[in-house]
């Protein structure tokens, strides 16, 4: 087992109820662990949701971690992973005003070379979206930023596992 | 005619009718069974009550004094019975007051459903009159809860709350009912809930775990085993009995697992954990494997971590998959029910009987009698003891007593030296470690199970902070036996500021009322002892009563509780004085 503190994704599959957020964020919060990130959203299951967890921690505090998750009545399953183990996203949102487009030719090049997206123009500001890693996203923070950045936002890590997670054969079994 | 035969079918299917959310409380009870209920009314709840009135000849509703000795009353009942235990509270402070005893109940793994009212569900967020977030309040301590607020969800959710607080590792059930739930009227049919799509009580055994742990038991030379509530919970006690009798396994409790088996079994060796017996503790240190069963580690059973057990292999049976590894790191684990569990590891054990590994315990024992047993069950210096009351009640009881205890020097007392014949009768809050808890939960004991002896031993500390449930065993004319081991201080902290803090007596010491007056003014028979002369005679009348009887103790002020293992310690450095 690795004895070194590093980030995890924990991917919870649940019942889509109200206070379960509340529920599982409680076992985090009364062992002093600090969440880096939180995702919730449908699964591929109909009517299950799924939560990213993003932590750092050291693993055998993260199976015990897990083992508390699972025990919630409404938790289905619950699996952790190494950063390396999953397929992940975050997308950071920026806003900057469209003058600087004109004025500082540069941007330009930044959209460009960074692979940003522009989601919108209007004469005033344009909202620029980049997915990808933590480290792409802070790079073109910090590129833009040099010029002024009006708002930024970072949403919270999404991953897909390279295992299988076999949600449905579990729920089959739970059901037998 | 075909129109006819439909219209009969259709009504064949559906048996429903129209009542409100609250009678639907009320009938959903009766359906699970529920004879006996306790809590107290308000705003929020009144509709619930109003139908409790019209069915009181099904369902008896206990009206305690405040709604923590609900919560109690209702451990002591799913204690001592097996089943779920259920309390009902109105909203604000009247959901708040079960907090205590739904912590309780969790960290004990006892059944309970607790039903709450709530303000009106447009008064939601409001901050309107009595509105306070039980769910929220709640959640970290229950097991599972949930808020109604359609009169149409709320036989579904009572049906779970009864499955999910009975079934695998039982615990509290947390129901909250909006007003305007409780008064909308719907269509009423019941159905017992039997699965959660996502829940899975009982993890099913893995043949191979069994089989590991079973080579493991028949190559031990001095096997331990150690166990825990999970034996009673799961009604495991036979297979529990025939499994260390063919193993012949030495075998420690913990104190929720205390009457699983005979105190007189030969077998059984006493309390493991921080005021356990002097054997069990040393050779935890010395065992080669480690038999785990339906425990969970605690703290207060291991001492330092680092040092328990660490020469042992550790088999652990248990239900709770996040108990594996917890604290303990295990070599074998076997997960499921332990009935089960242990049904299973029966014919693959050999006969064993390890005569030298016992006589280790034997041995043990016997400095532990004369050091701290005699001194404590037989007296003869001045002042009394709570060993020697304790010592009475068993004379008296013949074993066949349940003893409810509250927490501190009196319960540590009352677990090492009570003798059960019976299983289900030692009822004490361990977990958590409620004062207070004692008197209620014999209430609610006593009602469970009226045939049955049920004395309530607390200490003056603890005993007042839920003193005035006097009025419900008086009110319902609980027989209920009341001992009070009287030190005028808050004996356990007192005991550790003797020992840690150089005696520097903090907001320990007591100043006592008339406690005997109290109970009178309850109308409850009541005897003060002082002298030691007195104690035998006054126990057993206390013994003999037919009525709830009130005795108090005044035992030595600075008594303390031997053996100890001090915070931080190993379980083999625990001391004799």
């Amino acid at each position: 087992m690795n004895t070194e503190k590093q980030l995890y994704t924990i991917s919870v599959y649940t019942e889509n109820n109200i206070g379960l957020l509340n529920r599982i964020s409680a076992i985090f919060q009364r062992r002093h662990i600090n969440i880096e990130s939180l995702n919730i959203s449908p699964s591929e299951i109909d009517n299950v949701s799924r939560f990213t967890i993003v932590v750092n921690m050291i693993e055998v505090n993260v199976k015990k971690i897990i083992g508390q998750i699972e025990k919630q009545v409404e938790v289905i399953k619950a699996y952790y992973h190494t950063l390396d183990q999953v397929i992940y996203q975050i997308s950071g949102l920026f806003k900057v005003k469209s003058e600087l487009l004109f004025e500082e030719p540069q941007i330009q090049n930044i959209i460009k070379n960074s692979h940003a997206r522009i989601v919108t123009v209007n004469t005033e500001f344009f909202v620029l979206e980049k997915s990808g890693k933590k480290e792409e996203i802070a790079e073109l923070h910090e590129q833009l930023s040099v010029y002024g950045i009006m708002q930024y936002t970072r949403s919270g890590l999404i991953a897909v596992t390279k295992d299988e997670m076999r949600i449905s054969e579990l729920l089959e079994s739970y059901n037998n | 005619m075909e129109t006819q035969t439909i219209k009969n079918n259709q009504t064949a299917k559906k048996v429903t009718e129209k009542i409100s959310g609250s009678e639907a409380i009320v009938r959903c009870l009766i359906e699970e069974g529920v004879k006996i209920l306790y809590g107290y009314p308000g705003g929020a709840i009144m509709p619930v009550y109003d139908e409790l009135y019209k069915y009181q000849d099904k369902i008896h509703h206990v009206l305690t004094r405040h709604e923590q000795g609900a919560t109690h009353s209702a451990q002591g009942y799913a204690r001592i019975s097996g089943e779920v235990g259920v309390a009902m509270a109105t909203s604000g402070p009247g959901a708040t007051n079960l907090i205590t005893g739904i912590a309780d109940a969790q960290i004990d793994s006892t059944p309970m459903v607790c039903i709450t009212g709530q303000v009106f569900s447009h008064l939601l967020g409001s901050d309107a009159f009595q509105e306070t977030d039980i769910v929220g309040i709640s959640t970290p301590v229950t097991k599972w809860n949930c808020q109604v607020t359609k009169a149409s969800d709320i036989p579904e959710a009572i049906a779970k709350a009864f499955y999910i607080a009975k079934s695998g590792r039982p615990g509290p059930v947390l129901i909250d009912v909006t007003k305007d739930a409780q008064l909308e009227e719907f269509d009423f049919s019941y159905e017992k809930c039997t699965k959660v799509r996502s829940y899975n009580p009982i993890p099913k055994t893995a043949i191979s775990s069994v089989e590991e742990a079973a080579k493991l038991i028949n190559s031990a030379k001095k096997p331990l085993v150690v166990w825990g509530q999970g034996v009673i919970l799961s009604e495991a006690e036979e297979a529990f009995k025939a499994v260390i009798e063919k193993a012949g396994i030495p075998a420690a409790w913990t104190i929720l697992g205390a009457s699983a088996i005979p105190t007189s079994h030969p077998l059984n060796v006493g309390m493991v954990g921080m005021h356990g017996n002097y054997a069990p503790n040393v050779l935890t240190n010395q065992c080669d494997v480690l038999i785990a069963i339906g425990m969970r580690f605690d703290d207060r059973v291991t001492g330092k971590l680092d040092t328990y057990a660490t020469q042992a292999k550790v088999i652990h049976f248990e239900i709770d998959p996040a108990e594996i590894d917890k604290n303990v790191k295990t070599d074998v684990a076997v997960l499921g029910d332990a009935k089960a569990s242990l049904e299973l590891l029966l014919p693959l054990l050999n006969e064993n009987k390890h005569p030298e590994w016992r006589k280790e315990f034997a041995d043990l024992y016997a400095i532990e009698y004369e050091k701290v047993i005699k001194g404590d069950i037989h007296p003869t210096k001045e002042g009394l003891t709570m060993g020697e009351v304790l010592h009475q009640i068993n004379v008296q009881s013949k074993g066949n007593a349940a003893i409810v205890s509250d927490v501190g020097q009196h319960q540590m007392i009352a677990c090492r030296y009570a003798e059960f014949n019976k299983t289900k009768s030692n009822i004490t809050s361990g977990g958590l470690g409620t004062m207070g808890f004692g008197l209620p939960a014999a209430i609610g004991a006593k009602m469970a199970a009226p045939e049955r002896e049920v004395v309530s031993i607390s200490g003056d500390g603890g005993y007042q902070m839920t003193i005035q449930e006097l009025g419900t065993i008086f009110q319902q004319k609980a027989a209920v036996k009341v001992v009070v081991l009287n030190n005028d201080f808050l004996g356990m902290v007192r005991q550790w500021q003797q020992l840690f803090f150089d005696k520097r007596y903090a907001s320990t010491e007591m100043v006592n009322p008339n406690f005997v007056a109290i109970a009178e003014g309850y109308y409850i028979k009541a005897k003060k002892v002082t002298k030691r002369e007195e104690l035998a005679d006054a126990v057993k009348e206390m013994m003999e009563s037919k009525e709830a009887y009130f005795l108090e103790v005044c035992v030595e002020k600075e008594g303390n509780v031997f053996p100890m293992i001090p915070t931080g310690a190993s379980v083999s450095d625990i001391r004799l004085e």
